[in-house]
């Protein structure tokens, strides 16, 4: 059985005519596993976030992490957004020491620690090149920067579960790729599960074990793909053929269900129109 | 700068009021509003004491009572529903037709001074913290829940913070309403602070008298609004970084 487990999830924001934005979704992650969800815009991956870390409860179905049933929000779960949200009235260090005033049992140890901590601190920073912004503000940082400080925030407390929705798309093309290598290395060394929403399927591909792709709106998965590319996995590794085929694959599946969506809502239009038609020969 | 308009409208105004004639109980001169003043200084300073202590108790109560209230608000959806409405009521009211109505609950003099001043300050902080709170941003809130935390801890380590710039704005609003609301109480309902040597001034028709009261309570105005304004740039120096790159408030 898998780390993370969804099976036959509806999410349904709202009361019964709320949008639907997930419907009948499985999936299972590994313990230790990279996953990589992508599908067309508006098909549910961020309500996918909220489901597995339990900030929102399924509407049907079952989620289920390390065995249990999420009832509530999970207690240790690291978190990074497209928007790097660093608090501005700290510095990038106690920015990235966060988690640890929160999270049990560090936060009653925090007071007695936090040399302890604080050097952690410092050593995790240093693997993704923040060595001397730690006392900076993060606003005197450039985004990509402030991007790294959101990922060390994310992972400062060994969390079991890495959950990233789209961390790398407000960056420009150089940044985002040097910060896949970052992340890479990153998970590496630690193994945590984590579960990565993006649009870009080159992401994906580079930094996933394993990739599910999505419907459009309401989300489920439609396929699964295995990344048997050995790591660590470089820049040119994208452009090897194996890697090229692979996103081709999943750019036609997610073409697909796009035009699915399309067709479906085409499908809606004639039929209302139909009524018309048989209804105005009767006022005649 | 300020003191350059400062004076150039009193120079102005004394030649105004030289070169049109006008007499002194319809308008006084600067020179003889300072005069009265220098010949008053002992009473009209201990006056002024004694408005400036009510103001500030009032002020007091006010940052004390508008944090409460704006925290509730600001983080509770019951709360704002509930006491929004409410809060809105109770600032529409004129504050000058409470004070015979305080008269007889708290007798005249220091009591009602407080109370008006309170009154009059407390709903700017109590709506400029409510609103900072209402600005954390959610996903902020996500990457603190999912790590275990609890309402409170929300509020300690991400919502008050972020509130405190809007705090230290509506201090600056919240003093000089806190003065207005004394002045109003005093003159209605005191034996004693500036707006009761007003009204005596005026009964007696010592116009320069009156308008030397006029500059004590601005003069009182300013000064406290400045001390405000120092300690807002102190302690939210993060929320003005544009304009001097400060390091304040970190950490």
């Amino acid at each position: 059985m898998g780390f993370v487990e969804l099976d036959n999830v509806a999410l349904r924001y709202g009361e019964r005519d709320g949008t639907l934005a997930l419907n009948g979704a499985s999936l299972s992650i590994e313990r230790g596993e990279f996953a990589a969800v992508v599908g067309p815009s508006g098909c549910g991956k961020s309500s996918l976030m909220k489901l597995v870390t339990g900030l929102h409860p399924p509407s049907e179905g079952a989620v289920r992490v390390a065995g249990d049933s999420v009832t509530g929000p999970l207690k240790c779960v690291g978190m990074a957004f497209q928007n790097p949200s660093l608090l501005p009235w700290r510095n990038v260090l106690s920015n990235t020491m966060l988690p640890l005033e929160i999270v049990r049992p560090h936060r009653a140890q925090f007071r007695r620690k936090k040399a302890e901590y604080t050097e952690r601190a410092r050593k995790l920073l240093a693997t993704v090149g923040l060595d001397g912004f730690e006392t900076k503000q993060p606003w005197m940082l450039s985004g990509g920067m402030q991007q790294r400080a959101s990922l060390c925030r994310s992972l400062i407390h060994n969390p079991d579960l890495l959950m990233l929705d789209e961390p790398f798309a407000a960056l420009d093309a150089f940044t985002r790729e040097e910060l896949w290598g970052v992340l890479q290395n990153l998970w590496m060394e630690q193994k945590f599960t984590c579960i990565l929403v993006t649009h870009d399927l080159r992401e994906a591909a580079y930094l996933a074990d394993v990739i599910f792709v999505m419907s459009a709106r309401p989300g489920r998965v439609v396929a699964t793909h295995r990344v048997d590319i050995p790591r660590p996995r470089r820049l040119e590794t994208t452009y090897q053929q194996k890697f090229v085929d692979l996103i081709h694959t999943i750019r036609d599946e997610i073409a697909q269900v796009r035009a699915q969506a399309r067709a479906d809502v085409r499908a809606e239009v004639p039929a209302e129109s139909r009524q018309v038609a048989m209804q105005t020969p009767k006022v005649a | 700068m300020p003191w350059i308009v400062i004076i150039g409208l009193l120079a102005l105004w004394q030649l105004v009021v030289t070169g049109f004639r006008i007499a002194p109980f319809i308008l006084p001169a600067p020179t003889a509003i300072f005069e009265a003043f220098m010949q008053q200084r002992g009473p009209i300073i201990n006056n002024a004491l004694f408005t400036l202590r009510n103001t500030l108790i009032g002020f007091a109560l006010g940052i004390v009572v508008g944090l409460a209230l704006g925290v509730a608000i600001g983080s509770s959806r019951l709360a704002y529903k509930g006491l929004y409405p409410l809060l809105i009521g109770i600032n529409s009211v004129p504050k000058a037709a409470v004070v015979p109505i305080l008269v007889v609950w708290l007798g005249i003099g220091q009591l009602p001074a407080i109370a008006t001043a309170f009154l009059l300050c407390f709903f700017p902080i109590a709506v400029n913290v409510a609103t900072g709170l209402s600005t954390v941003e959610p996903e902020l809130q996500d990457v603190l829940r999912s790590l275990g935390a609890n309402k409170w801890d929300i509020l300690r380590k991400v919502g008050l913070p972020r509130s405190m710039p809007y705090f230290f704005a509506s201090l600056k609003v919240a003093i000089t309403l806190a003065f207005v609301g004394a002045v109003i109480s005093e003159t209605l309902a005191s034996d004693d602070g500036i707006g009761y040597m007003m009204l005596q001034a005026s009964s007696q028709f010592r116009v320069p008298l009156m308008f030397a009261g006029l500059f004590v309570i601005a003069f009182m105005g300013i000064a406290t609004y400045i001390v405000f304004a120092l300690l807002e740039g102190r302690m939210t120096g993060w929320a003005t970084r544009g304009q001097q790159g400060s390091m304040g408030g970190g950490g």
